[in-house]
Formats: structure tokens, sequence, C-alpha cells
């Protein structure tokens, strides 16, 4: 595949495995955290574990929408699908995050309530286009890369005069979320980020920057292929040994400084920063999600519907807070391949592919040591 | 019928294959549905078990061997796809199920739940091509039963198909005996059936020359087992759950471990494009003209020549090895030098492929 089979070149990447084993200083660890669950994807998927020396070592971080959305926004968006006449539309990753008492999305569907699964905002359009009886509510989530897109929407349902069409939304934004891992007291010891990819691309490298200058951690922005990591990797290890602490693109294809204008701009007249916004394992974080403005509240289904979000308590047993920041891994925690699987999530990152706990148990788990529970348990 | 009874039958007009529609009538047991079965399935189904035209089809039992029996229901959606059709899904799908045993498949049974409202025009090219997906199989729709339910309580047309085969004396194939060190064989490309499927969904349009795999395997599976003989384990067609599943199915019957290699798997670009764009495994997506084989490693060669001689199985491969592994985990070296784990799929990737 043109464009793709470049960047997953075997002998390419154990050129790149041979220098970062080459330039790693044995004498000491470097702990590098990959924000995005894209990136996490990538390395469960492509066993890029196996290509790092002992000694470097991938930390999983909160870069995965669905894993950080809390239980009382699915709750919400459970009540609102619920309500006669409403359609909701939602990426199909959503569909089995669990809210309170297990009720996810799927199981509402079940029960009767219309929800309908979509590849995109345009999709969740053209059923408010066709069926002008409902209420169709765009479930949208999704870091800085998906709201252009929501944005996109609205202004098209305000085009065509669509009074049927509003969003549910929760996008939320990065920079929020890394400076909260880097002030956690108790948190992990970092040694740099591999940056987001996608996100990048609409809010630039500049955002950033307070990584390097507040905090003295190195960023490097990497592309979702696995040789975009492994070179990202080397460009840390390289940067720490240095002593440097800058932020750096990898992804220069597609990446530039200041981002993508166009799409900032459209995002600003719709949408403005909520005080603060839960992310599970984060908590209560400041400025770290959009709201639309009140301008456009007839398009926003939480005034629209008066839905309200009632925060609701994670499973007690379930690790997903810390694991979301980086402070103990899938396997460390208790519900891990015994009670939480990808077939029946009790956490959310056990849900999202790109979550932490669903990546190192669909990809990774042969790592681990026997569990006392049998594989065939899980299995339908 | 003779030409007396001919007289004494009331004259209705033919059905529209046209623009007619079926009707709750289609289905009542009346003249209607004698209709309905006489002008569009029995032409299209044609053969002379099913022309004794009683409720049951008298067929002759080859001696020797042993019976394997197998039923299999239909919903894909949509109905017409690129490179099949339900109708012959239906057919190749249970031929297929047969043959994996190393069954000859004999006969089949159709039984069609249709939606008030469904166009005869549809009905009649889904049974049309049904018949030749059989007549190519030269497996025969020896009995058939039509059911119509009212407009709203199902998607156009359902089938269920049933069928029987014999197996040969002395031939055991099952998924429970791979043993370590065995080899692991493909027959073709996989993930076409799938992405041919998608890319005719609407809520999915994108434009590609994907083909469905859809195709019947017994005569492929007839040179195999001819020539590997007992060497020949086990066969699995890697339909819905893809290729994937079909490995974790061996793997937890035999309780065994597989190592497969990505680079050896076969993927057309534009499948491997489509699943790229679709955040999809093409491991995880549904083949309905493919077999896995496993066989003892000494056989492997010759094996693969002779599946390879046959137009089905002209890109068979060897993907990987039986191993040892107490936890049953099917794992997979990636291209890219790593290893990791190929998982069942979880949830639901895209409903009613087949």
């Amino acid at each position: 595949m043109k464009y793709v089979d470049e960047y997953r070149d075997g002998a390419l990447a154990r050129t790149v495995a041979a220098a970062i084993r080459a330039e790693a200083d044995g004498a000491r660890s470097y702990r590098f955290m990959e924000f995005c669950g894209g990136h996490t994807h990538a390395i469960a998927r492509y066993g890029l574990e196996d290509l790092l020396p002992a000694n470097v070592r991938m930390i999983h971080g909160p870069g995965c929408p669905v894993c950080v959305l809390p239980i009382g926004r699915v709750d919400a968006a459970v009540r609102l699908a619920s309500q006669p006449g409403v359609t909701l539309a939602t990426y199909g990753d959503l569909m089995r995050v669990p809210g309170s008492k297990g009720v996810s999305l799927q199981k509402a569907k079940a029960a009767g309530a219309d929800i309908r699964m979509v590849y995109s905002t345009l999709d969740a359009l053209r059923i408010a286009e066709a069926e002008p009886g409902r209420e169709v509510v765009f479930f949208a989530i999704g870091f800085e890369t998906t709201t252009p897109p929501t944005a996109v929407a609205l202004r098209m349902a305000e085009a065509r005069g669509l009074a049927n069409f509003s969003v549910f939304c929760n996008h939320v934004v990065t920079p929020a979320a890394m400076r909260a891992i880097l002030t956690a007291s108790g948190g992990v010891p970092l040694d740099g980020f591999v940056g987001p990819a996608h996100v990048s691309t609409v809010i630039g490298t500049a955002p950033y920057a307070f990584c390097a200058t507040e905090f003295a951690k190195p960023v490097v922005i990497a592309g979702f292929e696995p040789l975009d990591v492994m070179q990202s990797v080397l460009m840390l290890v390289r940067q720490v040994n240095a002593g440097r602490c800058a932020v750096e693109n990898q992804y220069v294809r597609a990446v530039t400084p200041a981002g993508n204008r166009k799409a900032q701009d459209l995002v600003a007249e719709l949408f403005e920063l909520r005080e603060a916004f839960e992310w599970r394992g984060l908590g209560l974080l400041p400025n770290s999600a959009l709201k639309l403005r009140p301008a456009f509240a007839r398009f926003d289904a939480e005034a629209r519907f008066a839905v309200e979000t009632v925060a609701a308590a994670d499973n007690p047993a379930c690790d997903c807070g810390a694991i979301l920041r980086g402070m103990k891994r899938p396997p460390d925690c208790r519900l891990f391949g015994r009670a939480c699987t990808p077939e029946n999530p009790i956490g959310a990152c056990m849900v999202s592919s790109e979550g932490a706990c669903a990546a190192h148990w669909t990809y990774g788990r042969f790592r681990e040591p026997v569990r006392a529970v049998p594989i065939e348990r899980v299995l339908p | 019928m003779t030409f007396a009874a001919r007289m004494l039958t009331p004259r209705y007009g033919r059905l529209d294959l046209k623009a007619g529609r079926v009707e709750m009538t289609h289905g009542a047991g009346g003249r209607a549905m004698a209709q309905l079965i006489g002008e569009i399935f029995r032409p299209a189904l044609a053969n002379e078990f099913l022309s004794q035209g009683n409720d049951q089809a008298i067929v002759p039992l080859p001696a020797g061997g042993r019976l394997a029996m197998t039923t299999d229901g239909y919903v894909v959606s949509p109905l017409f796809f690129p490179g099949g059709d339900i109708g012959s899904l239906a057919i190749h799908g249970t031929v297929n199920d047969l043959a994996m045993a190393g069954a000859v498949p004999l006969y089949l049974t159709a039984n069609f739940v249709i939606e008030e409202g469904f166009a005869l025009a549809d009905l009649n090219r889904i049974a049309t091509s049904m018949g030749a997906a059989a007549r190519d199989a030269g497996v025969p729709v020896v009995a058939g039963d039509t059911k119509v339910v009212e407009r709203g309580k199902a998607d156009g047309l359902y089938i269920s198909t049933a069928g029987v085969g014999v197996v040969p004396a002395g031939l055991d194939l099952s998924g429970d005996r791979a043993r370590p060190g065995d080899a692991v064989i493909l027959s073709g490309t996989i993930g076409d059936h799938g992405v041919a499927i998608m890319s005719s969904r609407e809520n999915l349009t994108f434009e590609t020359a994907v083909l469905s795999d859809s195709a019947a395997l017994h005569g492929l599976v007839a040179g195999m087992v001819a020539a590997a003989g007992p060497a020949l384990k086990l066969m699995r067609d890697p339909t819905r759950g893809g290729l994937a599943a079909t490995l974790n199915e061996v793997a937890r019957q035999s309780s065994v471990g597989v190592l497969i290699e990505e680079a050896a798997i076969p993927v057309r670009p534009q499948v491997a494009a489509a699943c790229e764009l679709l955040g999809l495994d093409p491991l995880n997506v549904a083949n309905e003209g493919k077999l896995v084989a496993v066989v003892e490693a000494r056989m492997a060669d010759a094996l693969i020549e002779v599946m390879r001689a046959h137009q089905l199985g002209r890109d068979a491969v060897r993907i990987g090895t039986v191993t040892r592994d107490d936890q049953h985990f099917v794992q997979m070296t990636t291209a890219f030098g790593g290893k990791r784990i190929v998982d069942w799929l979880a949830g639901e990737q895209l409903p009613r492929i087949c």
C-alpha cells in the first residue's frame, strides 16, 4: 500500500532499533509517555516493545477520548438516547463503554433506544435530513482532531436550516491533560513525551512548549505508523542524552508549528472552553474541554434537552485512573483479564482498541505470566 | 401435470416478474404460493428430486462412509454485493461447511423467509443465482420451504440452507487434531468478502474493485484430501471473525498455540487499503471462499502445490506453524519484526456479513 508500507518497513525498523540500543545509556532508564491511544495501539499491534531495549520503557497516556470520558457523561448520553423521539448518532467505539450499573449505549439500544452507529458527522447530518420527525443528536467526542468535523457539521446544519440536529459535546483539549499529568502529585516520573500526531496537525507544535520550558520535559510529535514511533523514541533518547528539552517534530509530513489555522478559526467561532470538565482518571481539569458558544445554543443537546451530568464513581477495583496517569500498567489491575476483558469491559481502558488495557490484552498479554483464570473463561 | 389436469386448473396470469411484489398470499399455502414456487423456485432450482413434489425428497444414499450434516442462516445485507448475492452465498456457505470435513456434499435444502412487498424481480434473480450456484457445485437443492412475513417483520429476504454429505471411510478431519509442528496453510487472499460487502453498504460508499470471494470449495478440498491423505489434520473456512477467529478455534480445540507470519499472509492491496481506512484488521474480516488447512509439516509443500493447481487455491501459502502453548495463544510475528497476539474480535465489527 503506497504511503503506508514505507512506514512499516521491517528492515528500516531494525536499523532504528539498533540505533536506539546503541545510544541508550545502559546506566540509566528512559520512561517515555506516548500520550495518544493511537500510539499505544501501534506499539502493541506491531510489537514495538520487542524492538526496544529493556531500559527504554513506554508508558501509556490518557490520549484515548473514549477512555477518559467519565461515567456521568455516558449516563447522560443513555438518558438522552432514551427520550422519545430522540435518535443518538454515535461513533462505534462508544457503544460498549459501560456507564452506571454497567448500562452502555449498546444495552440501551437493545432495550429500545434509537441509537445508530455512524462513521462521520456527515452520516449524522444525513439522518437528520432524511428523518425530519426525529431529533438527531450527534455524540461528539474526541480531541482537537475531531472537533473541526463537528464544527463543519454544525455549520452545514445551520446552512441547511436543520432544526432537528444537535450535538452532545464532549470534545476535550490535549495540552490541559498533559499539564495535569506533569503536575499530579505522586505521578509517574517521566523523561519525555511522544506527542500527538493528528491533534498536532490541527493545533501545531507550539501549544506543547510549556512541557519543555516549565517542566523541562522533551516532546517529540510523532506520526502513528510504527516507524514514526521508533524514530521518535530515538529522538527522545538523543534529547535526554544531550540534556536538551525541546518540542521536536518527527511528523513533518503533516505537522507544522502553527497547525491548521483555518480549522482553529472554525472551532473558535463555534466553541469555547468549559471552566472545568471531568476526565476519567485525571479528575476535574480546568479549561480542558469545549462547549458550544451561547450563540449556537440551539444546536447544543445539553441545553435543548436539559440533560444533566451527574458525576458517578468508577468501580472501586478498577485501576483505569492510575493506568491513565501512567502510574500503573494494565496487568497491575486486579480486574485485568479476569473480570475485565474486551468482551466484558469494566473500565474504559478496556473498551476502545486505543485503550491501554485493550491494546495490552489484545496484542501483548502473551508477555505476562500465566493468569489464574484460563483464557477459555473469557472466550465467546 | 397431464393435459386433463391442466384443463381443470383455474387460469391465472403469470407472476409479474418485472414490477410485481411478494404479497401475504404468496405464503398462505394457497394457489398464489403454488404459483410463486412453480414460477420462481422450481424452474430456478430444477432437479429430479425437487420435482418429486412431495413434502420430502427421497434421495439415494451412497454406500459406505459417514453422513455429514450442517445448517446455516443467511441474513447478509445488502442482498446483492460485488461478486455474489444472498442466493449464491447460501449455496456456497453450506457446501463449504460440509467440505471442511472432507465430505462430498450431496444434497441441500433451502428455506426462504420473505418480507411482504419484496420485489418479485429480485426474488427471481436470487433464485436463479442460487440455482446456478447449485448446478455449478453439482449439489442439488432437493427440498424447500417458503414463508412470507408482514412488511417490517424481516429485512427483505432471509435464507436458510441445510446440507448433507458423505465423509469417505478412513478420513478424519477435526478441529482437535492440530499438533505442535504441523504446518498452517491458507488457500488465498483474506478479507475480500467482508470488504466487498462493506463497499456496497449505503452509509459506507467507497469505490473499490474488490469482489466477494464467495465460492464452493469442495472441488479444491477433494484434491487436497487425495494428495495429503491422513497427513491432513483439519480444515476450516474463515468466515465471520476471519482468519483470527478460525485460528483461535483451532488453538482452543486442539489445546495448542499457533504462530503465524504477517508477511506471509496474502492481502489484496485494495482490501488492505479499505481496512486501513475503516480501522479494521484484515485478520478479522470475513471470507466466503477460502480455507485454512493444518497438515503434517512434511506434506506442506506437496499440499500447497496441489492447491495451487486449482483455481480456488492458486494463492495457497504456508502462513505458520502449530506450537506448544499452554495458554493456546495465536501469535504473529509482525512484518515489523515484533510479536503480538492475534485475538478473537471483540464486539461487533460489521453486522450481517453473511
